[in-house]
């Protein structure tokens, strides 16, 4: 097993659990450790329970694991939430005079820390977060050193007052631990590399801006706004046109807008903005203006837990717009896939003239990620497709269209668009079913000849789409005992599972879907046919992903785990279905979430 | 620019024909509102591939196929979205945007409102003809108190929306009403509202002659009164505009109503753009600037 360490940390919203996450994340990343944090949440600005879970270790950390190592509860609530969770060998770090702890478990080390005597809590009211955060580092091996430089820069811009003093707290913190608790185990180790850390969300919108993006636009809706968020915050750096628009109907619309005059555009929302998008999509794919857009799941239907996980999109994205339209989707794998995966699309929606859909979901677009920065390419392949701009476009007369015609049949489905301003290339883009040359065939010069020709050059691009992604590959031992099917997200808890069953006796191998849309269906069943025994992993209620392969494909398989309740699989949660059903005891489990979030 | 091209011949009526004949109906007020567009484009000499028309949904919709400008003939109601983006990627085209009142007041009316607040410079032609047509005749959002239609037969209940103290009121820096009927009027108005730097709104009375049987050119011929005829009125004066856009009856007046010209567009506010059209853009993140983003996430 790979070695690695958990921290729990909880309270009220606004009571401060971010900067602690966000100061160990730091150190651990600069101590060249890997990191996973998970932030569960509520749709609440001030009060109820927040509770991120930071795991780090020397290797790759994929997922928040199954084991908290050291829990630090920053009010009453959260103690009583989760101290039973602890087991032998983690510790509670808690301010000794506000918070009573419950009946810990054998061997569980209990930390009290008395606050008012290591800090002057009338001026400081998080005084107990910072002396927490020494005394966690203390405990773990690490010297004090780099939480200095990290709380340095956190509070450089209150002056040397507020350094001072909170670095003052930490060595408190530090040094009373040092001389009170008992150290944990195996203390983290420090490797040589630096690692940098970001949520999907900034690993989508960087992605984009590494893919040439010139226009985002967005209508707030959690989980998605981190995108707007970097977009904004880095488009006059970036030249990118960044706007908040009146709805996700006008952002969709806007997109379309500017990507049709010639530039990348993208936007990202949720489930319920991506639904007032959907007319739109039906335009990108028949005037064939690539458009990319991002849908970062919560749990629906409609308003749902807004806060929460899950993978309930993807009848919708396959089902957006009515019609018979290429379209593509792809579900990052993880949030370094976010990243990797936004100049991919953009390359496919912009040769093959059609929407690309990304099927991201809470977990990668709020979770954050260490990755080596050599891994973060913002000179990555851009591929326009046939695009006719002033710079290569060979006009021929400025007041007529010549021999262009904006949607040629070919071969291939692709007809070379040139983007308005361009002498010679005069065409009328439209929603209404047209001929090769933009008049509309809806009205007077409505014929069967013409709209079949036009309906099946579109279908035609479907088959260069399928040629272009390549098929997935299954990981792990080819002969296993039990092959685990999933999509997207579940990419890490379910090599993590696929681990810890081997460990167990059963070996077990893995297979990940990205592309969604088009569905590599006879590459996945080649697959699947050396499989002994199959078990689809996904983060909903109905098994989306079971039904559409086996609408696609007519493979069902022997298997399904599943969970709806807003929060991500743990690992321990498919290694116990996966033993529950290959003993026959049951076809489908549904996981409890042990942590009350 | 070196094309190799000749010097352009001047622009003429001819190039701005486009593919097909219009299908409207004969009569229909949609021909005049064409003809003064393409009238306003030969006498400001903007290059035809320079300009893109877009458009909605509906029976003035289809204005972009019947123009050889580039074109955009979108859904309904989200032309003035799309026309953001297209303007926003290449503020050097000329934007029109052109549909009906249906189109831009009922299922638009949330694009219409904030495209205006926002100054987003182009032209937005609406076609009113007060009634839906190309679904073959319901009430539409300025359908008045009492009209008789399919979706209200028994006659309208709901207040008609007054287009042009809405255009006011959400900050449209150019609004201007016109009548099909009135051609060199309409043509002056539409030069002047592609000339203004920012959302010019333009609401041309443009008759039903199948389906509204009230609003008429009979109807309006003796109604429509020039402010442009009336020497004291001052177009700058923004409350004066409010209060004659409320006039209706007898004496309804078309004209411009508003124009202010001390509001920076849409494009003209966003320092990305300094360096000229993003469609011209670099595509590429610089090095350093790459390297400056991934070092604020260590």
């Amino acid at each position: 097993m790979k070695q690695t360490f958990a921290i729990g940390i909880g309270g009220a919203a606004g009571q401060g659990v971010a900067t602690p996450g966000d100061i160990f994340a730091k150190i651990f990343s600069r101590r060249g450790l890997h990191l996973n944090a998970y932030n569960a949440y509520q749709s609440i600005i001030r009060g109820g329970h927040t509770f991120l879970t930071i795991r780090t270790g020397p290797e790759k950390v994929t997922n928040m694991g199954d084991r908290i190592d050291l829990l630090i509860p920053l009010n009453q609530d959260t103690m009583d939430r989760h101290l039973g969770l602890l087991t032998a060998g983690a510790a509670c770090v808690y301010n000794a005079e506000t918070i009573k702890p419950g009946a810990a478990g054998d061997g569980v080390q209990l930390c009290p820390l008395p606050v008012s005597k290591l800090a002057d809590i009338t001026r400081n009211k998080v005084a107990q977060n910072t002396l927490a955060i020494g005394a966690a580092l203390s405990m773990m091996g690490i010297g004090f050193q780099g939480l200095e430089s990290v709380l340095t820069e956190q509070f450089k811009k209150k002056g040397e007052a507020v350094v001072a003093e909170n670095v003052g707290l930490a060595r408190a913190g530090y040094d009373y631990a040092t001389l009170n608790f008992k150290p944990f185990a195996s203390p983290l180790p420090m490797t040589e590399n630096r690692y940098a850390v970001f949520s999907g969300n900034v690993a989508m919108a960087m992605g984009g801006a590494a893919a040439g993006v010139k226009f985002y636009c967005a209508y707030p809706m959690s989980p998605s706004t981190g995108v707007l968020h970097w977009m904004a915050a880095h488009a006059r750096k970036a030249g990118i046109m960044v706007r908040q628009v009146e709805d996700e109907i006008g952002v969709i619309n806007m997109a379309i807008g500017a990507a049709h005059a010639g530039v990348r555009a993208m936007c990202a929302t949720s489930g319920g903005g991506f639904a007032l998008m959907s007319e739109g999509l039906g335009m990108s794919a028949m005037i064939e203006t690539p458009v990319v857009v991002i849908n970062c799941q919560r749990a629906g239907p409609s308003t749902g837990v807004p806060t929460k996980t899950e993978q309930g999109d993807l009848w919708q994205m396959l089902g957006a717009a009515f019609g018979d339209y290429p379209r593509v989707i792809a579900a990052p794998l993880d949030i370094g896939d976010c990243f990797r995966l936004i100049p991919e699309i953009f390359n496919i929606a912009d040769r093959f003239q059609c929407p690309g859909m990304v099927l991201c979901d809470l977990l990668l677009s709020e979770g954050r990620l260490s990755v080596d920065p050599r891994d973060l390419d913002f000179n990555p392949i851009i591929d326009r497709g046939e695009l006719i701009t002033r710079a290569n476009g060979a006009p021929s007369g400025p007041r007529t269209n010549g021999a262009y015609k904006r949607y040629q049949i070919s071969e291939s489905g692709i007809s070379p668009r040139a983007i308005p301003g361009v002498p010679g290339h005069i065409h009328t883009a439209a929603t209404d079913e047209h001929d090769e040359d933009g008049v509309l065939i809806s009205d007077e010069f409505t014929n069967t000849v013409k709209r079949r020709a036009m309906m099946e050059k579109r279908m035609r691009k479907v088959v260069g789409i399928e040629a272009a992604i390549p098929p997935p590959s299954l990981w792990g031992p080819r002969n296993a005992d039990v092959t685990l099917i999933g999509w997207g997200s579940t990419k890490g808890v379910i090599e993590e599972a696929c681990e810890i069953l081997s460990d167990q006796g059963i070996s077990a191998n893995q297979l990940q879907i990205r592309w969604l849309v088009p569905l590599q269906g006879e590459a996945i069943v080649d697959v699947l046919k050396g499989s002994r025994h199959t078990i689809i992993v996904e983060n909903n209620y109905s098994g989306q992903f079971a039904r559409y392969l086996r609408s696609e494909t007519s493979y069902a398989p022997n298997g399904h785990i599943r969970k709806y309740d807003g929060e991500p699989f743990m690992p321990h949660h498919i290694v116990e279905a996966v033993k529950e059903q290959l003993t026959g005891k049951t076809k489908l489990s549904v996981p409890t979430h042990e942590i009350m979030v | 620019m070196a094309t190799g091209l000749a010097v352009p011949k001047q622009l003429v009526m001819a190039d701005l024909k486009g593919k097909i004949d219009p299908d409207w109906c004969p009569g229909c007020g949609d021909f005049g509102v064409l003809a003064a567009v393409q009238k306003a484009l030969v006498e400001l000499q903007i290059p035809n591939h320079e300009v893109i028309t877009i458009s909605g949904i509906g029976c003035s919709s289809n204005f972009p196929g019947y123009i050889n400008t580039y074109g955009m003939h979108t859904l309904h109601g989200r032309a003035l979205a799309v026309a953001t983006g297209v303007k926003l990627a290449n503020h050097e085209l000329t934007v029109l945007v052109t549909g009906g009142d249906g189109d831009g007041f009922g299922i638009g009316g949330n694009h219409f409102v904030h495209s205006m607040r926002r100054n987003v410079d182009l032209l937005y032609i609406v076609m009113d003809n007060q009634i839906y047509g190309l679904t073959t005749g319901q009430t539409s959002p300025t359908s008045r108190i009492g009209m008789k239609t399919k979706s209200m037969p028994f006659g309208n209940i709901e207040a008609p929306v007054n287009p042009i103290s809405l255009a006011l009121a959400a900050g449209a820096t150019f609004v201007a009403r016109g009548f099909s009927g009135e051609q060199k009027h309409l043509t002056e108005l539409i030069k002047q509202g592609i000339e203004h730097r920012g959302f010019s709104f333009l609401d041309v009375f443009s008759p039903c002659v199948t389906y509204n049987h009230d609003n008429t050119y009979q109807w309006f011929r003796p109604r429509v009164k020039k402010l442009e005829d009336d020497p004291a009125y001052d177009p700058a004066d923004w409350m004066a505009a409010m209060e004659r856009s409320l006039l209706w009856g007898d004496e309804i007046p078309i004209g411009r109503f508003f124009e202010r010209t001390d509001v920076s567009t849409l494009h003209g506010a966003e320092p990305v753009l300094n360096e000229g059209p993003l469609v011209r853009s670099d595509t590429r993140i610089p090095p350093d600037l790459a390297r400056s983003f991934i070092e604020e996430l260590m």
